[in-house]
């Protein structure tokens, strides 16, 4: 069983059709606890960072708890945010910490019509082995959707460039993550649910 | 790189599409989620659904069309048409859309733009922009392109985006349906006024429109619809060509 972490950052209807068209076995816990019992934890999410102030104390001792046993974590886009240290977008929230680093506002580049938000299709550069790439080849297209990314750290096993490069997979043990929307990147992100869902057994 | 989206548009009455010209004669054009599937398998990078009657009846069969075209793919889903609140943007993404675009509402409630924005996030909220060329400048219309907003099209979209919007849908009305080519100009005075995406429509008739539109019109996406629906051009064969011509896109 999948903890499907649900703290009212947008919606989660299109990742629930997601791992329902995967066959996978998930709950949206009601209470922290929950997360501890899971064989994996995603913690999805749209909008603002500020959002993720309601993964409060509770929530976040048994993600950690779920962590420090082995259970899988996956984030997703704003998830993935939070698993780092915090972002410039909302000073006051704290991340999960699992990885070091700060989230910054992209960069956008005017002469060559580069806007923020970064909205649309665009690669994953791998730099590395990854077990939630499996399947997939370097160049792969995804869906993104964001202001604010995650620098290029040691656990980023594919990267993104916009007007900069960014994180745009992070992998380290039992920690995933990814900045863009896997259950709106049709077969590609489907793929990468999957793997998610087998590293989760 | 970013590459440039090809979006579906499907006009849908009682739950099946339909398509008109210039807003009128409207003709039939088959099942919304049979049309999704098919968009799909040819690569198409995102999905609207309008709803251009947008009655109290056909409320809840939007909600069944929403729910099986979310079903069919899994690509950002975007749906319009009467959303005039916050319940029945709610409803919309309840139903299973991830973005709302709202019209008339926007202009009659610019509050509602920040309203959603914050409950949703800016990527959420596409402010659509109806509007037809003048001596100077860009007119806006409401109502299904029935009444002049008295509003002017750059202006407006410069403050939707400072409301909250995350893209502009800007459909030019003298071409919709035409197929006589995307207004190039107005995407262009519209896109560069603006810091987010700006997806063109109206007017796409053959490939080289959409050549058009990505490099004089600077649109970030392009719409279309009949186009897609009586498979004149497959999603597929526009990309293949899109991309000879130096054009970023996803194959």
């Amino acid at each position: 069983m999948i903890a499907l972490v649900d703290y009212g950052a947008g919606n989660l209807t299109s990742v629930r059709k997601a791992l329902t068209a995967l066959g996978a076995d998930f709950v949206v816990p009601s209470m922290p606890e929950q997360c501890r019992q899971a064989r994996g934890v995603i913690v999805p999410g749209v909008g603002h960072f500020s959002a993720t102030a309601r993964l409060d104390a509770p929530w976040r001792e048994a993600i950690d708890g779920a962590l420090a046993s082995g259970t899988p974590l996956f984030g997703i886009c704003v998830g993935m945010q939070w698993l780092f240290d915090g972002s410039d977008e909302a000073p006051e929230a704290t991340g999960l910490g699992a990885i070091a680093g700060r989230i910054a506002r992209l960069a956008g580049d005017a002469d060559r019509r580069l806007k923020v938000p970064h909205v649309g299709w665009n690669s994953l550069d791998f730099r590395g082995q990854a077990r939630l790439l499996r399947g997939l080849t370097s160049g792969a297209q995804v869906y993104f959707t964001h202001s604010y990314a995650a620098p290029v750290t040691t656990e980023c096993v594919a990267s993104t460039t916009h007007a900069n490069t960014f994180s745009s997979v992070v992998e380290r043990d039992n920690i995933f993550g990814v900045q863009f929307h896997p259950e709106k990147s049709g077969d590609a992100g489907l793929t990468i649910l999957r793997n998610f869902l087998e590293v989760c057994g | 790189m970013l590459t440039k989206r090809i979006i579906a548009c499907m006009d849908v009455r009682d739950g099946q599409v339909v398509k008109g010209v210039q807003f009128q004669q409207l003709r039939h054009a088959g099942d919304p989620a049979a049309l999704a599937r098919r968009y799909n398998v040819e690569g198409i990078d995102e999905v609207v659904v309008l709803d251009i009657t947008a009655t109290l009846e056909s409320r809840q069969a939007l909600a069944r069309t929403i729910n099986a075209v979310a079903h069919e793919i899994f690509l950002p889903l975007t749906v319009g048409g009467g959303i005039r609140s916050e319940d029945d943007a709610a409803a919309a993404i309840d139903a299973g859309a991830d973005k709302v675009s709202l019209n008339t509402a926007a202009l009659r409630q610019p509050d509602l733009i920040t309203t959603l924005a914050r409950r949703y996030g800016s990527q959420a909220v596409i402010v659509a922009i109806d509007a037809k060329r003048r001596d100077h400048g860009f007119a806006v219309y409401v109502r299904s392109g029935t009444t002049d907003a008295a509003r002017d099209a750059v202006a407006w979209a410069r403050e939707a985006e400072a409301r909250g919007a995350g893209e502009i849908l800007l459909t030019s009305m003298d071409r919709d349906g035409t197929k006589a080519g995307f207004d190039c100009a107005m995407t262009a005075a519209v896109s560069d006024a603006v810091d987010i995406p700006v997806i063109a429509s109206g007017g796409a008739g053959a490939v080289d429109h959409f050549t058009d539109v990505f490099t004089r019109g600077h649109a970030d996406a392009a719409l279309a619809a009949s186009i897609f629906h009586y498979a004149e051009s497959s999603v597929s064969e526009l990309k293949r060509h899109l991309r000879a011509q130096g054009i970023a896109v996803r194959l």
